[in-house]
């Protein structure tokens, strides 16, 4: 599919009107979803009302701006009012948001155009969008195998061209993963760039919403769409929002390039970390300059994320209880009908989750689980801040493996959670992040470079992308479903 | 032969209060729904205090304005880095099963208060309250079961979330007091203050004021604390010292029988006038408390701790000492005056504008407080002002009018507000004190009543109090009474 600047040249020019891209993109959804899965929720008729309103604005001569008329998907863990949002549980599943997340807010009075709601693990728990109370999502790469995850929908949507962009979610390596696996650019902005009301919290220390995109580019745009500060999250950053796409020049001279060593080695597929040395020679073609860089707690990350994000899970998990919206499992009491509705409706994941939370926030564990990760947390930010004044962008695999296929890690958690072992310290630290395409594997299936820069650092991290990008051909492979 | 009687065992109360009051904020703590009592249920409600899925709280500012006041005035030390923390139960009063709270690091601590009682001797005499720690949280809505009055055994509970965020502030003192009249007290101080401020009306029915009380016995003299009883569901401050009053009895009782105290939460029951066992504590809760990761750590710059604490009004323990030392009043009539701050205003405000305040404490606390009483008034909605009032007292001190006079006037001063002094002379009300005018006024009476006269004259002297009358008749009572019964005498006498 044509990118955001290719699709508003086009509308702009009345090449093509926005009811025929709007038309296309799901008749693109039509064809492939019985493979792929890509979607919870196909908002045509939403979609349509939309696109006539913008066709009817370009028609009056008003100008539209860049999003205006471009087909996007949301995550399912986005609240989107009189539309489902059912964060791929069963616990809600008739739920119907009365209010609209900031970022769906924002992406509306852009004139975008919302095709759907994607598929995701459950609350955005997993790796691989295997953990969905209603669908696996294929990879459009291979059907057979996982998307990753937890915005799996997202990533296969975009990667093959049922939506322009889409939004996803991050919390461990959300969007990164998924980005890498399917081959397209994911970035997760700085903690509190980007404002998550409305996002269904997983772990709100951790929690970030981002683009997925074909291009840098196009995630350039949709980042400057959803970034600013709003005071219903008190988390949000009350900074000035650049113009992201002012950072896109295909020039990295004398950057410094960090490559984390400790991302190398054991547990690494022998391809990925090729084809990632490849791209680390080819940014140093570029002129950028190459240093190896120390992250000593960096492996420290996985487990200090397993204690963090299950905490906080719990909590936040606490209200689905049958109570008050949301699936009902009928009982002679309310404790039974507490433990019914929640054991009914919640999938293995999220209540092993809940579970572990649980524990590490009880009397008698909390010092020695969640404080000790929060401390753990602290040392893994001192050791990018560190890195950060050496560096100017660091680099690593995004996963130490390509896509997996279906049904192979789903009885073996600790091999799941092992998925996120590049992405998570990210989290932890608050740090911007993103993954672009750098290569495939013998398989045909697309391996991602991940970028981590400073606090609020996300043009340069956009510049770094875009040079290496505009230098190779990688993104401009499509999947053939 | 005589042996000593066995030492009976005296036990002492030890008493420690936990106060919920709803700071009284337009809007609720996390959101922007109204805090208005008694609308009709979950018309007070939105997507985030009901806890709905990807909402975020937002900290109301008045909130931590009130808390940080109260702290002030509590005499606490407040915290230059606090945080919120989630309490976890669950219950389907709470929407999201958490309660956004503060645990370890409160927005005030280390404070005391000061209560007057009276000694043994009936002297008045002071003690300090010491208040541990005051934090801020969001209230939890309110449930109404069917077919019980509790969660269990009724058929089915409506949830109502009007008071869903409503913001708290919990005030716990130091287990320092000793008798349900020292907790009765110590709760009115903690509402006065807190009146003072402005921060909650303190309406206990309406339950905009909850006091929860923790009571243990131990032997006088023994320093280690007895096993802890709770009691709750005390609506005004008599039921919170007859709730202590009857579990002091009650535990003494038990333990002078050899019984284990159990620890457990007791219901004052109002009717029966007793406290009942409402549930046995097993072990503590586990609330699994941790810093709520939706809102971000307090940090008060200091310029504007000390913005709220210039702008706290004079408290009433200092009003009631200056009342007493500076005004000459009694213990009992600055602790009247100063119950309510627009009153005690009302009051200053008359001995500003030159009211005598022995006299103008007399006026406020008798006949005002009547009228404001069968008019259901407050005193801020009195026509009659301060000035007004001053006037008054200053026309009857200075023999311009006569207390019977005064009292005739208040009603229409009461109503209608004006000069005191405008309304005397318009009505010609002055009181008249010239010897010449009463002379002859007395002389017309003395020849209007011939036989009254002779009569006196005889011998029946009491008729002194008739002839009174009629020149007071004659003049409207503005005959000044000192002089006119001077010069009566000696006309009577002939
Ligand atoms: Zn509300």
């Amino acid at each position: 599919m044509a990118s955001i600047r290719e699709l508003h040249q086009q509308l702009v020019s009345k090449e093509r009107s926005c009811t025929e891209v709007t038309e296309a993109a799901l008749a693109q959804i039509q064809q492939l979803e019985p493979k792929l899965h890509s979607f919870l929720a196909v908002t045509a008729e939403q979609a349509l009302e939309q696109a006539r309103q913008v066709d009817a604005q370009i028609a009056a001569g008003q100008p539209i701006g860049p999003l205006a008329g471009i087909p996007i998907g949301i995550k399912d863990n986005l609240c989107t009012q009189g539309i489902p949002t059912t964060c791929a549980s069963r616990i809600l599943q008739n739920f119907i948001p009365s209010y609209e997340s900031t970022v769906t807010q924002k992406l509306q009075n852009a004139g975008a155009v919302m095709v759907g709601k994607t598929n995701l693990d459950e609350f955005a728990m997993g790796s691989s969008t295997e953990n969905s109370a209603y669908q696996v999502t294929a990879n459009p790469w291979d059907i057979e195998r996982v998307p990753g995850g937890s915005s799996g929908g997202s990533a296969a949507a975009v990667a093959a061209g049922e939506c322009v962009v889409a939004l996803g979610s991050d919390t461990g390596g959300s969007i990164r993963l998924p980005a890498s696996f399917c081959g397209v650019v994911g970035l997760k902005p700085t903690y509190g760039l980007v404002s998550r009301y409305g996002l269904v919290a997983f772990a709100s220390s951790l929690d970030q919403i981002g683009p997925l995109a074909q291009s840098v580019e196009d995630a350039a745009i949709l980042l400057g769409a959803i970034a600013g500060y709003d005071p219903q999250d008190s988390t949000s950053l009350n900074v000035a929002i650049p113009d992201y796409t002012q950072s896109l020049i295909p020039d990295i001279k004398g950057k410094r390039i960090g490559v984390i060593q400790e991302t190398f080695g054991e547990g690494l597929d022998p391809v990925v970390e090729k084809t990632v040395q490849e791209a680390i020679q080819q940014l140093k073609d570029l002129g950028a300059e190459i240093k190896e860089v120390s992250c000593p707690r960096f492996r420290y990350g996985l487990p200090t994320y397993y204690i963090i994000a299950p905490s906080e899970a719990s909590a936040n998990l606490a209200r689905y209880d049958g109570v008050k919206y949301g699936f009902r499992a009928e009982a002679d009491n309310l404790l039974a009908m507490y433990k019914q509705t929640r054991s009914q409706g919640f999938g293995a994941e999220v209540k092993r989750r809940i579970m572990i939370g649980t524990y590490t926030l009880s009397a008698g564990y909390y010092d020695a689980y969640y404080l000790k990760a929060q401390k753990v947390r602290t040392l893994i930010k001192q050791d990018f801040e560190q890195a950060f004044e050496q560096v100017d962008v660091l680099v690593s695999p995004t996963a130490p493996t390509t896509a997996f296929k279906a049904g192979e890690k789903t009885t073996d958690p600790l091999t799941m959670y092992l998925s996120d072992l590049m992405t998570v310290p990210v989290n932890l630290a608050g740090l911007p992040s993103l993954s672009l395409p750098c290569g495939f594997d013998p398989q045909g299936l697309p391996i991602g470079l991940q970028m981590i820069s400073n606090v609020l650092c996300e043009g340069i991290l956009l510049q770094v992308a875009y040079a290496y990008e505009q230098a190779t051909p990688w993104h401009k492979h499509s999947p053939q479903v | 032969m005589t042996s000593a009687a066995p030492v009976k065992t005296q036990y002492e109360a030890v008493i420690g209060l936990e106060t919920h009051c709803q700071l009284k904020t337009t809007t609720k703590i996390f959101c922007s729904c109204a805090t208005d009592f008694g609308a009709p249920p979950n018309h007070q409600v939105c997507p985030i205090c009901m806890g709905m899925p990807g909402v975020l709280p937002v900290l109301n500012q008045k909130v931590l304005e009130y808390a940080v006041k109260a702290g002030l005035a509590l005499n606490c030390q407040i915290a230059s880095y606090s945080k919120f923390d989630r309490k976890q139960y669950f219950y389907p009063d709470l929407p999201k099963n958490y309660q956004i709270s503060q645990y370890d690091l409160p927005i005030a601590e280390h404070g005391w208060l000061e209560i007057e009682l009276v000694d043994a001797a009936g002297d008045p005499c002071h003690k300090k309250v010491g208040i541990t720690r005051l934090h801020m949280e969001e209230d939890a809505g309110k449930l109404v079961h069917g077919g019980s009055d509790r969660l269990s055994g009724s058929t089915y509970s409506l949830a109502d979330f009007n008071r869903t965020g409503v913001p708290l502030c919990e005030i716990v003192s130091e287990p320092d007091l000793r008798s349900g009249a020292e907790a009765a007290e110590y709760a009115q101080e903690l509402r006065r203050i807190l009146r003072y401020l402005g921060v909650c009306d303190g309406n206990m029915q309406e339950g905009s004021l909850r006091c929860d009380v923790n009571i243990s016995m131990r032997p006088v003299g023994q320093t280690k604390f007895g096993t802890k009883v709770e009691i709750k569901n005390m609506n005004s401050f008599n039921a919170i010292q007859r709730a202590i009053d009857y579990e002091i009895e009650r535990q003494t009782e038990a333990l002078e029988c050899g019984e284990l105290i159990i620890q457990e939460t007791r219901l004052w029951e109002e009717g029966t006038q007793q406290t009942i066992s409402m549930r046995v504590k097993e072990g503590s809760s586990d609330y699994r408390y941790f810093p709520e990761p939706d809102l971000c750590a307090i940090e008060l710059p200091a310029e504007q701790l000390v913005q709220w604490q210039s702008e706290l009004p004079e408290l009433p323990a200092h009003k009631r000492h200056y009342y007493e030392t500076e005004l000459g009043l009694s213990a009992y009539d600055a602790r009247l005056l100063t119950d309510d701050r627009v009153v005690a205003e009302y009051f200053e405000s008359t001995v500003v504008a030159g009211g005598n305040p022995k006299q103008a404490a007399n006026w406020i606390m008798g006949d005002i407080t009547g009228y404001l009483n069968n008019h259901k008034l407050s005193i801020t909605e009195l026509a009659l002002q301060p000035q007004g009032l001053a006037e008054l007292i200053v026309l009857i001190e200075n023999s311009t009018i006569s207390s019977k006079i005064a009292k005739d006037l208040l009603p229409e001063l009461l109503s209608r507000g004006g000069s005191a002094k405008e309304m005397v002379e318009r009505q010609g009300l002055t009181q008249i004190a010239d010897p010449g005018t009463l002379t002859t006024m007395i002389n017309e009476v003395l020849l209007a009543h011939p036989q009254e006269l002779e009569q006196y004259r005889n011998g029946k002297t009491k008729l002194q109090g008739f002839f009174v009358g009629q020149i007071m008749k004659k003049t409207g009572g503005r005959a000044e009474p000192k002089i006119t019964n001077q010069l009566l005498v000696q006309k009577l006498k002939g």
